[in-house]
């Protein structure tokens, strides 16, 4: 398998196939269906932007620094939607980020082998569940526990402001530990993967050295695939921020920046998903594709950093494996 | 270093098999950590959403507010054909663009394609229901199983892409140079020989993407929208699984909840026949059929 050649190209040069009619027919009908996806993408930026006209024009920057969604007087402003994106996203790579990096050792280094894959596809089932389960599942079991626990730490730990207010059980911390189960497979297997892509010279140098495991892992493993555990943490970032159903589902939904992890919010998907349907005018509609479009330029931008540092760990393993 | 391995018994051993059995037992805990929510998960949609599945929830349609029992066959049926059309915009253009990335697609323009597929797989997809929206719910002035369909196939493609283009790069070349070597055209080998040889592969890619998309919601709510009725039609309001969970998650009546459970149940059941048969159809990593 290993002496596969590349491409049947220069076969078809040299041979009559490259003059048949019937290939050509076919390579270009290939090549235009597969063009469907540039075209789509374009498409959906243009359309986006061509949407948003009217909200850049009427509200211009302040509809990135003001923190009000007024249908009645049309004032918008969503910088609630992105604070409450961002620190809901924060908090599920806080809660996520320990258990998936102990998992993927777990399951790169330590758990003997034939736990591994049954191990790891659990885990990964995780991903399969609908984001609309996770939101029911959270509905009534989550946010029940979450308002017990939060009650008690709001008697003990009231004087900081993180942990003031009512409670309700619905809010920025249930939506973060939603976010933090949903985005847990992924940062999981990809970290796993980049620690298997870690040429076992690394480790089997530190352990010649008499390291202990966790040293060999602290120091030669972990400076190796660095890079691509960052990259599996932004790809679950990326997740976590156009995650829409199961937040909506728990977030509370209300259009206000408070300090208070207890309170609920809205991110820019909720947003969508609540007012898109009942936006009652023109403008309404500009902002909300606006807010779209910001969410996907968000995403965009996030999701190309992480592919980038996670191709390139395991590029660099490869290399140093051949080599 | 040294000194630990002069004085084994010293402190600083000691702290460094301390710090060793730390890790292990971290690393065991997340792990252990991990699997709880999917347990939990499962456990609860056995214990609540069990009790409500009979017959009923397959073949009668939503009662209204009041009115004990009811199922959700219209959502359970709306839900296929949403996929089947799914089906049709997303598996051929995600196969085809597969086929023509590992077959021509070792240049620029394959990365680029290979690229923006990618990004358009990052794209969230509550907005790819705003696109959808847009451009067909829009012109046609209301919501459609259309317009359902071809945003679930939107976000079928680069899935089926990516998996179809890795698949059959795997095809070894002689089989490919067998076949051309006996005058038979490219087109006729790459469907009657490379396809076919990748076969259980690409169907393993094609049932993931299902899966995927099953349970989408987001780019629902703006498309077939829902329906409480029968509907077959392409350019009427649909109902589908995932959107009658979301209705009866969020309203306040338990009856409701309790048929929201079984839905959810049902529709996770769906997804892992989907998952575990993908996992199944590649057990031997690749092989060729015949």
């Amino acid at each position: 398998m290993a002496s596969i050649a590349r491409s049947p190209r220069s076969l078809s040069r040299q041979g009559i196939w490259g003059s048949n009619f019937i290939d050509r027919i076919f390579r270009s009908s290939t090549l235009l269906l597969a063009l469907s996806i540039p075209v789509l993408m374009i498409a959906l930026l243009v359309i986006l932007s061509v949407m948003s006209a009217p909200s850049i024009h009427y509200s211009g920057w302040r509809f990135l620094t003001a923190s009000i969604w007024d249908a009645v007087h049309s004032h918008y402003g969503i910088l609630f939607a992105i604070y409450g994106t961002l620190v809901s996203s924060l908090l599920a790579l806080l809660f996520a980020i320990p258990i998936s990096l102990g998992a993927a050792i777990c399951l790169s280094e330590l758990a003997p082998r034939w736990l591994r894959n049954p191990v790891s596809f659990l885990i990964e089932l995780l991903a399969a569940v609908p984001s609309i389960v996770y939101g029911l599942w959270g509905i009534f079991v989550l946010v029940p526990f979450l308002r017990v626990v939060e009650t008690w730490l709001g008697e003990r730990l009231g004087y900081i402001p993180l942990f003031q207010g009512s409670v309700t059980g619905y809010g920025m911390l249930t939506a973060g530990m939603i976010l933090a189960i949903m985005i847990l497979p992924y940062i999981t297997s990809v970290s796993r993967e980049v620690l298997t892509a870690v040429p076992s010279e690394q480790r089997e140098a530190a352990y010649a050295l008499g390291a202990t495991r966790w040293e060999a892992l602290r120091g030669p493993v972990l400076r190796y695939a660095r890079s691509g555990i960052m990259g599996a943490i932004i790809l679950g970032l990326g997740r976590a921020l156009g995650e829409t159903m199961a937040v909506t589902m728990v977030i509370g939904n209300r259009a206000e920046i408070s300090s208070s992890l207890f309170s609920p919010g809205y991110t820019l998907p909720s947003l969508l998903a609540n007012e898109f349907v009942e936006a009652s005018d023109h403008l309404q509609t500009a902002s909300l594709v606006e807010a779209a479009l910001i969410l996907v330029v968000i995403t965009l931008i996030i999701n190309s950093i992480a592919r980038l540092m996670i191709w390139k760990a395991v590029k660099a393993g490869q290399t140093e494996a051949r080599a | 270093m040294t000194r630990s391995l002069k004085t084994p018994k010293g402190w600083l051993h000691a702290r460094r098999k301390m710090a060793n059995r730390l890790l292990w037992v971290g690393a065991i805990l997340a792990t252990l950590i991990a699997l709880v929510p999917l347990l939990m998960i499962l456990t609860y949609l056995v214990v609540h959403g069990l009790p409500s599945l009979n017959l009923a929830f397959f073949t009668h349609l939503p009662k209204p507010v009041g009115e004990v029992g009811g199922g959700m066959a219209n959502a359970i049926a709306g839900t296929l054909e949403l996929i089947g059309l799914a089906c049709l915009l997303g598996l051929p253009l995600g196969i085809m663009s597969g086929i023509f990335l590992s077959e021509f697609g070792n240049n620029r323009t394959g990365g680029i394609i290979r690229f923006l597929a990618d990004v358009l797989a990052s794209v969230p997809s509550i907005v790819i229901g705003i696109f959808v929206y847009t451009i067909v719910v829009l012109p046609m002035k209301h919501f459609s199983a259309l317009a359902g369909g071809i945003a679930l196939g939107i976000m079928m493609i680069p899935t089926v892409m990516r998996t179809t283009e890795e698949i059959v790069r795997l095809v070894p070349q002689s089989l490919r140079q067998s076949s051309l070597s006996l005058g038979v055209t490219q087109f006729r080998t790459t469907f009657s020989v490379v396809l076919l040889a990748a076969r259980a592969g690409v169907i393993t890619g094609v049932l993931l993407a299902i899966a995927r998309i099953a349970g989408e919601t987001a780019p629902l709510l703006f498309t077939a929208f829902g329906n409480r009725f029968w509907s077959y039609q392409l350019n009427q309001p649909i109902a589908s699984l995932p959107k009658q969970i979301y209705n009866y998650a969020i309203a306040p009546y338990d009856d409701w909840h309790a048929q929201a459970w079984t839905g959810a149940l049902v529709l996770v059941s769906l997804i892992l026949i989907l998952s575990v048969a993908a996992r199944y159809a590649t057990r031997g990593r690749y092989r060729i059929v015949r």
